[in-house]
């Protein structure tokens, strides 16, 4: 009985861990922001993550994009295009099966699509930066396909 | 390519591991100059004398590596008498036993000549006496004798501040190793790397220098770092800092505490790679799709662009010894593999065909050998092979190893282990056969690690 109290309470500091540790790690669902009566600020990171998606995925090895992935970076082009003043910074993210050096590459590859896609549709360069995490910034950790997929990403936060 | 399953070691390999082990009389090899001790770089100073035996010192006798790895040689070390001789011994106890290459019997004599009725009884090949006196100032006196012959190989004696007792240690540690092998020793050096704590997702990364065993763990930068590279002639470091919004490459200088950055990349440098000589680093440059490898003067700033493959990336070179090749990690034929191509930059060709992918590529510093990681079937094997690229053998698996670094005389690789979700990132060593892996503790985890040239 005390050791299922403990589990459970474990799990629950786990998950409280992982949402506070940085607006990029676990899947944004937009919980955090429902706890905002009016919801998040418009323009803001919050409203970002909850309203329009802030991060797109990429294949093994790959750095296409996807229709999905377009999809996505079309809303974002538009809130963009909606909020003039914000700028972002979009982080390109690998899984954990390349070097560490080759994914710090591969994660800038996937950054400057992401960031040429939406300067394709509009956005200012000067209002995007890019930066690499190669494989040390992991959203899911463990392994298996439905882990490195989740890792393997351009994220667009608010700077 | 070699199939691998719970041998690490080729069928050929052990075929002649097999043939070194026949029995054979020691090789007499010519005299090794004596007093082969630098000591600059201590706190402090370090004076070095020959130790005079009734007649000049025997000749060394000698194994070679290779045989060694099969038949360790069997070593009797005494404590050196007190606190700090007795530390002394342990470390040295340590280095050597941690090659695999010697067995550590225990000594009785600490001075004058040693009985060698009884060492030769528990088979003991050498033996090692020597005394520690004084304090703040401590004179140790050290003599490595060939039991069989009965003669003093070597006779050294270091006065130095006891402070550098862990150093002393070690440099006894190199002259046994070059005495008994006849090839310089690795253990007055240190391993540079990434030291990891906090969040798996987001990890606090700072870079870190350690000795070899693991001591003298100190953390030199507060913000993020990446892929740090020790020079192979100086206290030097260069590494990649996050410290900025832009990535940049730091060259520090240890023994100074002078760093310089070294910027203008038309693009986001990646990881720096020094040229045999210490004067020019190798570095990746992200732009667009891929990123192109360029050389860049340390001290002029002045940048050669030597990859041109339209949008491919390329990363991890590293130079042959002699300075006329570089192999490095490209993706110009779709997927990562090793390449090796002129210093210039002209005549790449494919180096790696077997199964998966490749990456890490990294030349011996003697030359024989390429290490690498190779990614296949969702796991990681470290391995080396010919410059030409054959003779590919794995020495160990897991999850993930990678980031191998060649200890100085190339017969050892420092590589960084870990477990799926970013767990247990630790730095281990690797002899080149695949033989004696072994952990080095550090305070926090570990990746990425670099390993010194000996110290000066």
């Amino acid at each position: 009985m005390r050791l299922k109290l403990l589990g459970a309470l474990g799990v629950a500091a786990l998950l409280a861990g992982c949402a506070n540790d940085h607006p990029n790690t676990g899947i944004a669902t937009g919980e955090g922001a429902a706890v905002q009566p009016s919801g998040p600020v418009p323009g803001s990171e919050a409203d970002l993550v909850a309203n329009v998606g802030d991060r797109v995925f990429f294949a093994l090895n790959q750095s296409g994009l996807t229709s999905d992935a377009k999809a996505t970076l079309d809303k974002q082009s538009d809130w963009l295009a909606k909020y003039p003043q914000v700028s972002v910074q979009i982080a390109g993210n690998c899984d954990d099966r390349g070097t560490e050096e080759y994914n710090l590459a591969l994660g800038q590859r996937r950054a400057n699509a992401a960031r040429d896609y939406l300067a394709a549709k509009g956005t200012t360069s000067s209002r995007m930066t890019t930066i690499s995490y190669g494989k040390d910034r992991p959203t899911a950790t463990g392994e298996g396909e439905d882990v490195w997929a989740q890792n393997r990403n351009a994220i667009t936060s608010v700077q | 390519m070699v199939s691998t399953h719970e041998h690490y070691i080729g069928d050929r390999e052990a075929e002649a591991l097999a043939e070194a082990y026949v029995p054979r009389r020691l090789n007499r090899r010519a005299l090794l100059e004596g007093g082969v001790v630098a000591g600059a770089g201590l706190a402090g100073s370090l004076s070095v004398a020959p130790l005079a035996a009734r007649a000049a010192d025997a000749p060394a006798a000698e194994i070679t590596v290779d045989q060694a790895r099969t038949a360790p040689i069997p070593i009797a070390i005494p404590s050196f008498g007190g606190s700090v001789g007795q530390n002394i011994t342990q470390v040295l106890t340590n280095d050597l036993s941690g090659t695999g290459l010697f067995k550590v019997l225990p000594g009785s004599s600490m001075s004058g000549t040693p009985d060698f009725a009884p060492y030769k009884a528990m088979g003991a090949h050498a033996a090692v006496t020597g005394t520690a006196s004084g304090s703040g100032t401590i004179r140790l006196e050290f003599r490595l004798w060939d039991v069989l012959a009965g003669k003093q190989i070597q006779g050294t004696a270091y006065t130095t501040s006891e402070a550098n007792w862990r150093r002393i240690a070690h440099i006894i540690g190199d002259v046994i190793y070059q005495r008994m092998l006849g090839e310089k020793g690795y253990f007055d050096t240190r391993i540079g790397f990434i030291s990891r704590s906090g969040s798996v997702h987001q990890p606090r990364m700072r870079l870190a220098v350690m000795d070899q065993d693991g001591a003298n763990c100190r953390i030199l930068s507060s913000s993020q770092t990446k892929l740090p590279a020790f020079s192979p002639v100086r206290d030097q470091i260069a590494f990649l800092s996050y410290n900025s919004t832009v990535p940049r490459i730091y060259v520090f200088d240890l023994a100074t505490g002078r760093q310089h950055i070294i910027s203008d990349f038309n693009g986001v440098p990646l990881g720096p790679h020094y040229s045999p000589d210490g004067n020019t680093l190798l570095v990746p440059v992200a732009r667009g799709s891929g990123s192109e490898l360029y050389s860049v003067n340390i001290a002029s700033g002045a940048k050669r662009q030597l990859t041109s493959s339209g949008g491919a990336i390329n990363v991890s070179p590293s130079f042959s010894p002699d300075g006329s090749q570089i192999v490095f990690n490209s993706d110009r034929g779709g997927a990562p593999e090793l390449y090796i191509m002129s210093a210039g930059g002209g005549n790449a060709r494919r180096l790696s065909y077997g199964s998966g992918h490749y990456g890490d590529s990294v030349w011996s510093p003697r030359g024989d050998l390429i290490g690498f990681t190779r990614i296949s079937g969702g796991a990681f094997s470290l391995g080396v092979m010919n410059p030409d690229g054959t003779g590919e053998r794995i020495m160990t698996q897991g999850y993930t190893v990678e980031s191998p670094s060649f200890c100085p005389n190339g017969r050892v690789l420092a590589f960084c282990r870990s477990a799926s979700g970013g767990a247990a990132y630790g730095i281990r060593t690797i002899d080149i056969t695949g033989f004696h892996e072994r952990g080095i503790p550090t305070p926090e985890g570990g990746s990425s690690p670099t390993w010194s040239p000996l110290n000066v």
